[in-house]
C-alpha cells in the first residue's frame, strides 16, 4: 500500500474512532450541515419544479406555433407607442392570409375578452373567453374530457356554442353533465359542446386553458367586443419545427403584402414565438435560482461556520490527545489529516441526513409542485458537504497540527 | 556505543524581559544499554533536559547528536519521525488516549510508523503480554488501575523497539507498592538490553538505576555510576 493511501486509511480509522467516541458532539455538529444541505437540496428541487412547470406551460403553446400579432410579445427594443400606433390586425387580414398561406397546417384567428359566466345560480367571475375558429384546436394539444371542439360549420355560422376548460366545468357543473347545457354570458346563451381535460399549465395564469372558454370568434365581436377597436392574433401552426422558419418567412411576406407595405417600410406587425416566452421564463427562473441558492447558501455557510467553531472547540478540548499523538511520532500532516477527515466525515454524514430529509420533504412539496430530487442534485449535495467539511475544518486542523508537543502535553 | 551525545546544551526561555536559563550548560553521553536516572529538585531543569533528550524540544545552544546524527537543527516532522522510531515515552500521568482500549493505545505509534494493521495488532499484543496485561487488551484506561495504565504506557513505549525509553516520573501518580512493581518492570526491560532514562526527584526510585545524574540550576552537579552494569536481576530487587 502506498504511504498516502495508508495514511488516508488510518486517518479515516482514527477519525471514525474519534467521532464514535464523541457521538453527541458529532450529532450536534452535523445539525448545521443537515439544515444547510436540506435547504439547498429542497431549494434546487423546488426551482427545478418551477422550471418544469414553466416549461410544461410553455409547451402548451407548442414549439412549432407562430403568433401573428400587432404587438411584439417579448419586446425589448421597439418603443411601445410605435407598437400601439400600428394598424390593428383585422379578421379581413386573417382571411386574406389564410387564402395565401401554403405552409401552415392550421390557422386560427383569436381574440379574447374577460367575461363572467353563469350557469343557473353558479357563477365564474371574469374568465378569459377566447374567440377563435374550428382550426384553433389544431394549433394546440388540447384534449377533451367530454364532447369536442366546435366544427367548421358552427364556426363559420357563428353558432352560440362554447368549449369550456376543466376548472370552469368543475366550478359551474360540480356534478358533471355539462355537455349540452346552456351557460350564460352577459345574458346570452351558449351551448356547451366540449369540456377540456385538465391541462395543468397553472403557471400560465389566465392563459391557462383550464380557466378558459372558447367560442366562434364572430360571437365575441357580436356580443362583447367592437371589432373595429380590437386587434386579433393569428395563431399559425407550422408542419413541424423544421418548417417554423420557412412558415415565418412566408407569413412575413404575405402580411407585408396584405398590409400594403413598401420595400422601405418596416413590418407593422410581429411574428411571435414560444421561444420569446422561453427566454423570458429562463431569465425569471434564473433570477429565482440565484436568489434561492444565495439564501440557502447562507444557511449552508452558517452551518459551515458552526462546524468550524465546534472543530476549534474540539481541537482545544483534545489538546492533550494531540500532544500524546505528537509525542509518539504523529507528524503535522497526520494531525492535519486526522482533523480534516473528521470534519469532512461529520459534514458528509450531515449531508446524507440532510439529503434524506430533503427527499422526504420534497415528497410533501410534490403535492403542490410536481418535482423530485434529481440524481445530479444528490451528487452535488454530497460533494458540497464534503467540501464544506474540508474548508471549515481546515483552520482548526491547521491549528492542531501546529501545536507544540511539550505545551500540548502539559495542557489539562 | 554512544546513543546520546550532547555538548554544551543550553535552553533559554524569554519570560517578559527576563531570560530564564532552564539549562545553562549541559554535556552528557549515554551509551546503549545504560539505565540512567536524572535527578534534581523542581526548577533544576530536568524536565527541560528530558524534553530535549526526547526530541520534543530543541536546545537554544549546543549540539545534540542522537546515534551520530545531529537533531538540534531538525524540523518538526524530522523530530516526529525520530520520536516515533527511536524513543519510547512513559509519562507520570500515563497519557493514554482515554477513549481507546489498551490494544489501540499500544498500536498508536505503529500507525504513525506506517505498519500494516495486521502486524500492528500482533506486535501490540506481544508488547501487552510482555508487560503482563494479556487479559486487559480490550479495557479502556478508565477500566484499568493506575499500575495497569502505566503498564499499557510502557507497552506503548516498547512496541516500536526504540533506542531509548524515556520515563518522566513514571511512579509519581502511583502508590508505593504499585510504584515498586513498575520499577521492577523497568529493571526487567533494562536487563533485556534496553536503554532507559528515568527522570525523578525520588531518591529511592533513582536507586534502581545504574547511573545517577544530578541536576541543579541548569547544570550537572554530579554524574556517578552507582551499580555495576549487567548486575544479575533478582526478584527481590524491589526490596532495596
Amino acid at each position: 500500500m502506498s504511504p498516502i493511501l495508508f495514511e488516508l486509511k488510518e486517518g479515516l480509522a482514527i477519525s471514525l474512532r474519534a467521532i464514535r467516541a464523541n457521538k453527541a458532539r458529532a450529532i450536534l455538529t452535523t445539525l448545521g450541515i443537515v439544515i444547510g444541505i436540506t435547504s439547498v437540496v429542497l431549494m434546487s428541487t423546488a426551482i427545478k419544479g418551477i422550471d418544469n412547470a414553466f416549461q410544461t406551460g410553455v409547451s402548451s403553446l407548442g414549439s412549432d406555433n407562430l403568433y401573428i400579432d400587432k404587438w411584439e410579445w417579448f419586446n425589448n427594443d421597439i418603443p411601445w407607442w410605435e407598437l400601439r400606433n400600428r394598424k390593428n390586425l383585422r379578421l379581413d387580414d386573417y382571411e386574406k392570409y389564410r387564402e395565401l398561406a401554403l405552409l401552415p397546417t392550421a390557422i386560427a384567428p383569436t381574440v379574447w375578452s374577460n367575461q363572467t359566466v353563469k350557469y343557473k345560480d353558479r357563477t365564474v367571475e371574469l374568465i378569459m373567453v377566447q374567440g377563435t375558429n374550428h382550426d384553433y384546436i389544431n394549433t394546440t394539444n388540447l384534449t377533451f374530457n367530454e364532447g369536442r371542439f366546435f366544427n367548421e360549420y358552427e364556426s363559420n355560422g357563428g353558432r352560440q356554442v362554447v368549449v369550456i376548460g376543466f376548472e370552469i366545468a368543475k366550478n359551474l357543473f360540480p356534478r358533471g353533465n355539462a355537455l349540452g347545457e346552456d351557460v350564460k354570458i352577459r345574458g346570452h346563451k351558449f351551448k356547451v359542446v366540449g369540456i377540456l381535460s385538465e391541462q395543468g399549465s397553472w403557471v400560465m395564469g389566465q392563459f391557462n386553458p383550464d380557466k378558459q372558454i372558447f367560442m366562434p370568434i364572430q360571437n365575441v365581436f357580436k356580443y362583447f367586443q367592437n371589432e373595429f377597436f380590437r386587434s386579433i392574433t393569428i395563431n399559425v401552426k407550422a408542419q413541424n419545427s423544421l418548417m417554423v422558419e420557412a412558415t415565418k418567412e412566408e407569413a412575413i411576406g404575405i402580411m407585408r403584402k396584405i398590409r400594403g407595405l413598401k420595400y422601405n417600410q418596416i413590418n407593422d406587425f410581429s411574428i411571435n414565438q414560444q421561444e420569446g416566452l422561453l427566454n423570458t421564463i429562463n431569465e425569471t427562473v434564473g433570477v429565482i435560482q440565484i436568489a434561492g441558492l444565495f439564501i440557502t447558501g447562507l444557511a449552508l455557510f452558517v452551518g459551515a461556520v458552526g462546524i468550524m467553531n465546534i472543530m476549534f472547540v474540539s481541537v482545544k478540548e483534545r489538546t492533550k490527545e494531540i500532544g500524546i499523538r505528537k509525542a509518539i511520532g504523529a507528524k503535522r500532516r497526520s494531525i492535519l489529516g486526522q482533523f480534516l477527515t473528521e470534519s469532512a466525515i461529520i459534514c458528509l454524514i450531515g449531508g446524507l441526513i440532510g439529503l434524506l430529509l430533503a427527499v422526504i420533504l420534497s415528497m410533501i412539496v410534490n403535492q403542490f409542485l410536481p418535482t423530485s430530487v434529481q440524481a445530479e442534485t444528490v451528487v452535488l449535495a454530497i460533494f458540497i458537504s464534503l467540501i464544506t467539511g474540508v474548508i471549515s475544518g481546515f483552520a482548526p486542523a491547521f491549528t492542531a497540527s501546529k501545536l507544540d508537543p511539550v505545551e500540548a502535553l502539559r495542557y489539562e | 556505543m554512544n546513543i546520546i551525545n550532547i555538548e554544551h546544551i543550553a535552553k533559554i526561555y524569554q519570560v517578559g524581559s527576563e531570560e530564564v536559563h532552564a539549562l545553562a550548560d549541559v554535556s552528557l553521553r549515554i551509551d546503549k544499554g545504560e539505565y540512567v536516572a536524572i535527578m534534581g529538585p523542581s526548577g533544576s531543569g530536568k524536565s527541560t533536559l528530558m524534553n530535549i533528550l526526547g526530541c520534543l524540544d530543541t536546545p537554544t545552544k549546543g549540539v545534540y547528536n542522537f546515534k551520530g546524527t545531529s537533531v538540534s537543527q531538525m524540523n518538526d516532522n524530522e523530530l516526529a519521525s525520530i520520536r516515533n522510531k527511536e524513543i519510547g515515552f512513559v509519562f507520570q500521568t500515563f497519557n493514554l488516549l482515554p477513549r481507546s482500549d489498551a490494544l489501540h493505545n499500544v498500536e498508536l505509534p505503529l500507525i504513525y510508523a506506517g505498519v500494516s494493521s495486521f502486524e500492528r495488532k500482533e506486535r501490540a499484543r506481544a508488547a501487552l503480554e510482555h508487560v503482563g496485561l494479556a487479559d486487559r487488551m480490550t479495557h479502556k484506561p478508565n477500566e484499568l488501575s493506575g499500575g495497569q495504565r502505566q503498564r499499557v504506557a510502557i507497552a506503548r513505549a516498547l512496541v516500536t523497539s526504540p533506542s531509548i525509553i524515556l520515563a518522566d516520573e513514571p511512579t509519581g501518580n502511583l502508590d508505593t507498592k504499585t510504584g515498586e512493581d513498575i520499577m521492577s518492570l523497568f529493571l526487567e526491560i533494562s536487563g533485556q538490553g534496553n536503554t532507559i532514562i528515568l527522570v525523578t526527584h525520588e531518591e529511592y526510585i533513582a536507586e534502581h538505576a545504574e547511573r545517577i545524574i544530578r541536576l541543579r540550576d541548569g547544570l550537572i552537579e554530579n554524574d556517578e555510576i552507582v551499580k555495576e552494569r549487567f548486575a544479575p536481576i533478582k526478584n527481590g530487587a524491589s526490596k532495596m
